[in-house]
């Protein structure tokens, strides 16, 4: 009589010869698919709004009536907030995002606050900035190129940009904790 | 892609959904396993419980650890929703941890409890698989082969879908082979050594693998050791009289 491991095709002993076919492949297929370019993996991805990709460039208009490009504040860590003023969670993390800026201004750090106009009122706007003192620009997505070009998915997002322009990190919803922006922040702040 | 889900004022995360339903189904397959081994099905799904629960809490803890001052200072940010402030790798640790102290804690037979676990793991790497595909995480390298897809601005490797296809091939050879007569712990060390076999060689055409100097992919590296160390393991494990020691523990349990 048959044993059960003698009639099945795929019994343990066979499993066993299989899987050590495929450490020795494996050990081969390792060091041939070693990475090419292993020193700066990042520099040759497309910008996109993703954790390891250059951040899609733009120029905007900012509220006190200046134009801030993203790609200028390179050197500088960077926290860009997508919110409106009718989004009650980006309502609600705004103002640890202002105390954690005045924190870190003088380190270096930039945060950009960017409205999306295109579905906001410029006076609703303005009466939230002046409401919480918010010292930090204001960029405005008039015609919501920006929100297009960074797939956003839902409000607030908010992208932790390095000084060399390469996003870290990436929170979609909120509002997030002071600590959370700060613990972020302070990771952008370690690498330069 | 299909990452948020907003329903009102909600935004869910498709990923954790996807996740959260790959943990039902594999607690589900965990159980029937364990009822068949003749196992403490629920002291078991006990120990999954508390491992997954420990693994959360410690990878929260360990993030917090290495920023102590801001927690220390805002304890409250502890309690954060963000999946973003956790420590991936610290709470998969600890939670194998504190699973494996719960087990012997409760006199489970260590081998044939992983066997309990096999499918369970099997299955939860089929959710990782379309949770990436869900996200767009764990992305391909750049690719100009036909089944290639528009990722991140690029068209790549659809390596999520690779991953899914993978493990659902794992848990079928599982499925094959899982009533056949073998050693305790070895239909575990089965699916470990597949899953590491899978990820060495799809590793490759990942599009953001960390790296070591020469450019060789941690993920790889780390496989080949899994993978040795499952082949040993299954060896060891298949002696007559460790078998029969684990069956005459299992039986006093």
């Amino acid at each position: 009589m048959k044993s059960e491991t003698a009639r099945s095709p795929l019994n343990s002993d066979r499993l066993t010869m299989i899987l050590v076919a495929i450490l020795i492949l494996g050990t081969v297929w390792t060091f041939i698919s070693r990475a090419s370019n292993p020193s700066s993996p990042q520099a040759s991805r497309p910008p996109s709004p993703k954790e390891g990709f250059t951040a899609p460039d733009f120029t905007l208009d900012t509220l006190d009536g200046g134009k801030l490009t993203l790609s200028e504040l390179r050197g500088h860590p960077v926290v860009l907030n997508l919110w409106a003023s009718w989004c009650l969670p980006c309502r609600k993390e705004m103002p640890a995002i202002g105390e954690v800026y005045e924190r870190y201004e003088n380190e270096g750090l930039i945060v950009i606050g960017l409205n999306l106009t295109s579905q906001d009122s410029r006076s609703d706007v303005s009466a939230f900035v002046q409401e919480l003192g918010l010292t930090f620009p204001i960029a405005l997505d008039a015609d919501g190129s920006v929100r297009d070009r960074y797939q956003l998915l839902g409000l607030p997002t908010t992208y932790f940009i390095d000084q060399r322009g390469i996003i870290r990190s990436v929170v979609v919803g909120g509002p997030m904790s002071e600590a959370t922006i700060q613990s972020k922040v302070e990771d952008l702040l370690q690498e330069k | 892609m299909f990452p948020f889900l907003r329903i009102g004022p909600l935004l869910i995360q498709m990923s954790g959904l996807a996740l959260l339903a790959g943990l039902w189904v594999a607690t589900t397959l965990i159980e029937r396993e364990a009822l068949r081994l003749k196992l403490n099905a629920a002291a078991i799904l006990n120990m999954v419980f508390y491992g997954l629960l420990g693994g959360v809490i410690g990878a929260r803890l360990i993030y917090a650890v290495q920023h102590a001052s801001i927690y220390l200072a805002s304890p409250l940010g502890l309690l954060s929703l963000s999946a973003s402030t956790l420590d991936p790798i610290a709470g998969l640790i600890i939670g194998v941890v504190i699973a494996f102290l719960i087990g012997r804690r409760q006199h489970l037979p260590l081998r044939l409890t992983l066997d309990a676990l096999a499918p369970g793991l099997a299955v939860f790497m089929i959710a990782i698989g379309v949770a990436n595909i869900l996200s767009g995480n764990a992305y391909g390298s750049p690719s100009h082969l036909p089944w290639g897809i528009y990722l991140w601005g690029e068209y790549r490797h659809p390596t999520q879908v690779y991953e899914t296809v993978a493990a659902l091939i794992i848990l079928l050879i599982w499925k094959r082979t899982s009533t056949e007569s073998r050693s305790p712990g070895v239909g575990f060390l089965q699916v470990v050594a597949l899953s590491a076999a899978a990820r060495i060689f799809l590793e490759a055409f990942h599009g953001a693998s960390s790296l070591w100097s020469g450019g060789f992919r941690v993920a790889q590296v780390v496989g080949l050791i899994i993978l040795a160390l499952a082949i040993y393991l299954a060896r060891q494990w298949r002696k007559p009289e460790l078998a029969s020691s684990e069956r005459e523990q299992s039986a006093r349990s």
